[in-house]
């Protein structure tokens, strides 16, 4: 794993996806959008009746998180990453419509994995359960559909230097096998 | 409040206590679960940062300490998910509660305090998915006990790590290998999901529901606090040298510390059965206390 770490502004394009690679450490700075499980859902709904999807898909980046409420004064809760695998059902889907990134935590299926190779898209995770942590990285808040959903409902967050790792890249590598290969112990 | 109340025509002193003060309590500890983590929790952590070989890894202990401090100094969730408010009571049995129910004064105080906390409400109908928005039912989990105390531990556990719990009914041929190589196999399955590194907890024996319960329960133990059965502390020893063997590490990006800690509890079974419990805890490994 390379101590550099690459900066990175959605909306992402083919050659930016390119040039991460599994163990990359990133930076990412502007705007990433949130979904979860029901979400997700509604978006794919969207997509088979042949309608508009709430935001520009095209080269977005994904966060699998759904916050805790705000206290006042508060930007935004506690805002670490959800488990990704329950969202493998929905990405081949969003990423054939542009979608570039995502960003939870746990592997994803293999299919997924092929997806990105496939479409050109990258996997980060954060870390798990830093939620707070994770929010003073988060500069502005809006939710831009599903309000009905609560903490699930699609937001549009404005982040600064949010610290990623990437885990599956263009090139079909796994960060998750490469890690553990390195250390294991048999 | 001591009372003398009349049973089977004798009196005996019986101890009363407050659904209202039940509320209070409930609230409170929610709030302190989600935001203040055990001194057992962050020791583990300093004692995996010296541990972990892998500059990732170390980095992730860093991050955690810190998120943990600022949790605590703000008083926010250390994560945003909030969990499921699990209640564990015990309750003596010359305890009698007025003004209320006991489940109904429960919810209450996880309705109060996950509004008053800032906490995430997460509980929904499993086919609507519609959230009950207040947090509540929460699971609560009764044990009647001699005496006049009643206390009462709050459990709140997130959706991911509670995803990867399983209860398996293994054959009694298998014995302990079969017991070790299943909770091994699972910890590995669950790979980062869980949020390592975690603290395993399973449980052997009783039935599928006994076993999950007390699963659920291991995981109260403080992390550091020796097993006092002897087999089963061998039996984690040996659970957490397998699993750390896997070079998971910590978020499994490979690394030394995948699990803290492994907690066990045996509990007798049928002689047709061997049940195995395994409840996987994510690094926030959240409980507070409270007794009256």
């Amino acid at each position: 794993m390379s101590d550099e770490i690459k900066k990175i502004t959605p909306p992402l394009t083919d050659e930016m996806v390119e040039g991460l690679n599994a163990g990359d450490q990133v930076s990412i700075t502007g705007t990433v959008y949130t979904a979860r499980d029901s979400a997700h859902k509604r978006l794919i709904a969207l997509l088979d009746e042949g309608k508009e999807l709430p935001f520009d898909m095209n080269g977005a980046v994904i966060y699998y998180v759904g916050p805790s409420p705000a206290k006042p004064g508060q930007i935004v809760g506690s805002a670490g990453p959800t488990t990704s695998y329950r969202m493998d059902a929905y990405s081949e889907r969003l990423m054939e419509v542009g979608m570039k990134g995502m960003i939870g935590k746990g592997a994803r299926a293999g299919h997924v994995v092929d997806a990105m190779v496939k479409h050109k898209a990258v996997y980060f995770a954060a870390i798990g359960g830093a939620a707070a942590l994770i929010a003073r990285s988060i500069k502005k808040v809006e939710i831009v559909a599903y309000e009905d959903l609560g903490p699930e409902a699609v937001r549009r967050m404005e982040v600064e230097d949010f610290r990623v790792v990437v885990i599956n890249d263009t090139k079909g590598l796994d960060l998750y096998k490469m890690g553990q290969e390195k250390y294991q112990i048999a | 409040m001591a009372r003398l109340a009349l049973f089977f025509g004798e009196f005996m002193a019986v101890r009363e206590i407050k659904a209202s003060d039940i509320t209070d309590t409930v609230r409170m500890l929610c709030i302190e679960a989600n935001t203040d983590l055990g001194d057992d929790v962050i020791q583990a952590f300093e004692k995996g940062l010296k541990q972990e070989e892998s500059p990732t890894g170390k980095a992730i202990f860093t991050a955690l300490l810190e998120n943990a401090k600022i949790a605590r100094d703000e008083k926010v969730p250390m994560c945003q998910d909030t969990g499921f408010a699990v209640v564990f009571v015990e309750m003596g049995q010359e305890v009698v509660i007025s003004g209320g129910s006991m489940d109904d004064a429960i919810n209450e105080g996880v309705r109060h305090g996950y509004k008053e906390g800032f906490l995430r409400k997460s509980i929904c109908d499993p086919f609507t998915r519609k959230n009950t928005k207040d947090n509540t039912p929460a699971v609560i989990i009764t044990d009647i006990v001699e005496g006049d105390k009643f206390k009462i531990t709050i459990a709140p556990k997130g959706g991911g790590s509670e995803n990867m719990s399983r209860v398996t009914m293994l054959t009694p041929s298998g014995g302990k290998e079969a017991v070790v190589d299943f909770i091994v196999q699972r910890r590995q399955e669950a790979g980062s999901n869980p949020c390592p590194p975690v603290i395993v907890g399973a449980c052997i024996g009783g039935t599928p529901e006994k076993a999950a319960i007390l699963a659920k329960k291991a995981l109260l133990r403080k992390i550091g606090e020796p097993n006092p059965d002897p087999e089963l502390a061998g039996m984690e020893k040996e659970l957490l040298l397998k699993i750390n063997n896997l070079g998971m590490g910590p978020q499994g990006l490979g690394g030394r510390v995948f699990a803290m800690a492994v907690h066990l509890i045996k509990h007798p079974c049928h002689i047709a059965s061997l049940p195995l419990a395994v409840n996987i805890c994510c690094h926030a490994s959240r409980h507070k206390e409270g007794e009256f």
